[in-house]
């Protein structure tokens, strides 16, 4: 990805940036901004995952070994907190920099220094969410939806986390305001909103599900912050105030956020499965409208992460139906995807193998969430290892399988080489068989009774769980073999074709040269 | 012959599935003891079902196409992009399956939200990390106890060999009659817990200044176990519920023997001042 420095030819004097360092630091090229977003979310992709390791050694066997049941709420919380806000949003934002301006025929962003600086806020926020690992009392306990008033009893971890929480919150919003103002402002003259890519409409989507919804979860933890500092009683039912209150704001955000996780990765998949199926995706307007409508069916369902919080019957109900309700703009994406798929002449490059496992996996996870809709099943397995399966199948081969089909598809063009296809598809049959070995069996386990964010389990639950450990081990270290393949992509890969994968039809495939050069579309194409 | 295969295979696959849905606790939902339970579980077999349908519609579809519709085997593409008529077809179809899910939750719901009338009812309240239990009307009205984890803390450090209720046990259960409608009110004395009872189709959060309730009516005598379901702090996992149920009898003399004994405990402590 760093390969793009140098590349640039027929710019001449526009190609003037400092070297070293400072043209990180100082950069406004979203070229530049979009790297050091993927190499940014892919460190904390691998920190989220140490934890992750840790938390799946204690699992390995009944008793307490390795994490004492304190240290062990710490790591599922930062695993949580880090993994959702430190790896897979920015990694989303790292391809929005990179692709939208390159997929509408756009110079740069809009706002090209802020760019900058919703960047440069994240290592900041990470080095908060860490660094609460060594402050008195360690870190944020109480789970990453650190509900009061659990999380009003923590020490200082709790209040890094909050204004980690606060950061990452600014950078997000300044993120997806500068993406909303360029795929509004500057797509090529003649890509009119029903021509965008794919990609591009459900970042669109995302983007004003994130303006929407950050500023609530700042409130939320703003009144946390001084729930715990400055006599307030928002929380505390002793102070008039209500535990219950913060669930609704809290996944008045986090519900919305699900999607803003899983929107993006169903426009990358979306522009894989036409490519390798060299044939258009079927349905285009149905894929933008059922997209729309997941958007906006996600702010009307937050209380299905409550159904046992108690609430009254005409809720529970309204919430479960509209719950069951996304299962239907979903599916149409899922057949869509087939129908794109049916009477191709389909390739199995790494990017379309992720793709394949994307859809199946994702559909797994649908129905458990279906299942988790359904209010008495739900009783039954809210805060269960059934939820931690269901979300991992939404979340690992949904949003991450999507993002490593997205990294491998468009590597080419970022440098100008091609990654070593034979390791590549390793990569995908690895990730595959560990992630399944990992979380299959937690349905299982959450079933037969195992709840979550315990450090200690009954005999009953010893098999499954040593099984879902060794999974989780295998998986971790599938995850080098992804860096490795990059890194040697990057420094020694095979110069890459101008068109490496002749299905492609996007403005970045078909309008600049491989790689792309620092500075593109200075001059708009024009689209018929 | 390779259609019969499919089908075999398909069949096998179906066996093996069926049958890992009925073999019990290890795979699915314990073995229902109540009603709600006994309609939950239902529920969770048959959705599964609908769910097994369609992913082997989609998934065969689109594996077909996987193995047939390949460049490595000549095919051509075809340029079809989109048939409104498809579409229309695939958005009310699934409609239709949800309403079907939909109809026999929500007359479980009702059924579960109905606490009104019932035979006793005991307050359980949340405490980092045990239960509190206060029977508060009914049979057994006025006792009232503790309940905490009974597993050894040298079995957690694996200092001692783990029994077959290793952190399912506790020190005081609570004991309730066989069919008869108790309800459970909760509360929490300082963060957010949650009472499950998988068995018997209960989970309620408990939640710091607020009364929330939920009920059960208990098909068979038995001893069933759950664990707070709310993260609580450090020791979120080490504070299970046993519940006892008894026959009416027995369950009288239960009464008996704890009403007794806090009458002494009352005596004595009268006497004491």
């Amino acid at each position: 990805m760093a390969a793009v420095h140098g590349d640039a030819h027929g710019h001449g004097h526009d190609d003037h940036h400092p070297s070293g360092i400072m043209r990180w630091v100082t950069t406004t090229n979203h070229k530049d901004i979009g790297t050091m977003y993927l190499w940014f979310s892919f460190a904390m992709f691998l920190v989220g995952g140490t934890l992750a390791m840790g938390i799946r050694a204690e699992l390995y066997q009944p008793g307490i070994q390795i994490l004492e049941p304190e240290l062990f709420n710490q790591f599922t919380t930062l695993h949580g907190l880090i993994m959702v806000f430190g790896a897979i949003m920015p990694a989303f934002v790292g391809f929005a920099n990179w692709q939208v301006p390159l997929m509408i025929g756009a110079p740069d962003m809009a706002f090209a220094r802020m760019n900058n600086w919703s960047f440069w806020l994240l290592p900041v926020a990470a080095t908060l969410l860490v660094g609460s690992f060594f402050v008195p009392g360690g870190a944020a306990a109480g789970g990453w939806t650190f509900y009061p008033p659990l999380s009003t009893q923590g020490g200082l971890g709790v209040d890094l986390m909050i204004f980690a929480v606060h950061i990452l919150g600014a950078s997000s919003i300044m993120g997806s305001i500068n993406i909303i103002t360029t795929i509004l402002n500057m797509r090529a003259p003649g890509m009119t909103l029903m021509k965008m890519p794919m990609f591009v409409w459900t970042w669109l989507i995302t983007a004003y599900l994130l303006v929407l919804v950050m500023p609530v979860l700042a409130g939320v933890v703003t009144m946390l912050l001084t729930d715990r500092h400055f006599g307030t009683s928002f929380f505390n039912a002793a102070g008039g105030g209500d535990p219950v209150m913060f669930q609704h704001i809290f996944w008045f955000f986090g519900h919305p956020e699900v999607y803003i996780m899983i929107l993006p990765s169903f426009g990358i998949v979306s522009e894989v499965i036409p490519t390798f199926s060299r044939k258009p995706l079927f349905g285009y307007s149905s894929m933008v409208y059922a997209t729309a409508s997941i958007a906006i069916l996600s702010c009307v369902v937050w209380a299905h992460h409550m159904f046992t919080a108690g609430m009254p019957t005409v809720g529970q109900l309204f919430f479960m139906y509209a719950t069951m309700l996304i299962a239907v703009p979903t599916g149409v994406k899922v057949f869509n995807w087939t129908a794109t798929m049916w009477r191709g002449s389909m390739t199995f490059e790494t990017p379309m193998l992720f793709a394949i496992g994307f859809i199946f996996l994702f559909v797994i996870g649908g129905f458990s969430g279906v299942i988790c809709a359904i209010v008495p099943i739900d009783i039954q397995v809210q805060d269960t290892y059934y939820v931690i399966a269901h979300f991992h199948y939404v979340l690992v081969s949904g949003s991450l399988f999507a993002l490593f089909a997205g990294a491998y598809y468009w590597i080419p063009k970022w440098t100008g080489r091609m990654y070593n296809e034979t390791l590549g598809k390793w990569h995908f049959w690895l990730s595959m068989f560990f992630f399944n070995m990992t979380f299959f069996v937690q349905h299982f386990l959450g079933l037969a009774g195992m709840p979550r964010r315990i450090p200690d389990y009954n005999l009953q639950f010893a098999d499954f769980n040593m099984i879902s450990s060794l999974g989780a081990f295998g998986f971790g270290l599938t995850q080098l073999l992804f860096l490795y393949i990059m890194i040697n992509c990057i420094r020694s890969g095979e110069k890459a074709p101008q068109l490496p994968w002749d299905g492609a039809t996007t403005l970045e495939w078909t309008h600049l040269p491989t790689p792309a050069p620092y500075h593109s579309f200075e001059n708009p194409p024009i689209v018929k | 012959m390779r259609s019969k295969l499919v089908a075999t295979l398909a069949g096998v696959l179906a066996l093996a599935m069926y049958s890992s849905m009925a073999v019990g606790s290890k795979y699915n939902l314990p073995e229902p003891q109540s009603i709600i339970a006994r309609e939950t579980y239902d529920m969770h077999i048959w959705v599964m079902w609908i769910c097994l349908v369609i992913f082997i519609g989609v998934f065969g579809v689109m594996f077909y196409s996987v193995l047939k519709h390949r460049k490595s085997l000549g095919y051509k593409a075809a340029n079809f992009h989109h048939s409104t008529t498809v579409e229309i077809i695939w958005t009310v179809i699934p409609c239709i399956i949800l309403v079907v899910m939909a109809f026999p939750a929500t007359k479980t719901v009702i059924a579960m939200k109905d606490t009104s009338s019932p035979d006793m009812t005991i307050k359980a309240t949340g405490y980092q990390w045990m239960w509190g239990y206060d029977y508060l009307q009914g049979e057994g009205e006025g006792i009232s106890f503790f309940s905490k984890l009974s597993t050894p803390r040298a079995q957690v450090q694996n200092k001692e060999p783990k029994g077959e209720n290793y952190l399912l046990e506790v020190d005081n259960r609570v004991v309730v009659p066989v069919g008869k409608k108790v309800r459970i009110i909760l509360t929490a004395n300082d963060v957010l817990h949650a009472w499950w009872v998988p068995a018997l189709g209960i989970k309620q959060d408990a939640i710091p200044g607020f009364i929330r309730d939920t009920w059960f009516t208990a098909d068979a005598p038995g001893i069933y176990r759950g664990q707070c379901a709310e993260l609580c702090g450090k020791d979120h996992g080490f504070m299970p519920i046993v519940v006892e149920v008894m026959e009416a009898d027995e369950y009288t003399k239960w009464v008996a023997a704890q009403l007794s004994a806090s009458a002494v405990k009352t005596s004595m402590h009268v006497e004491n001042k």
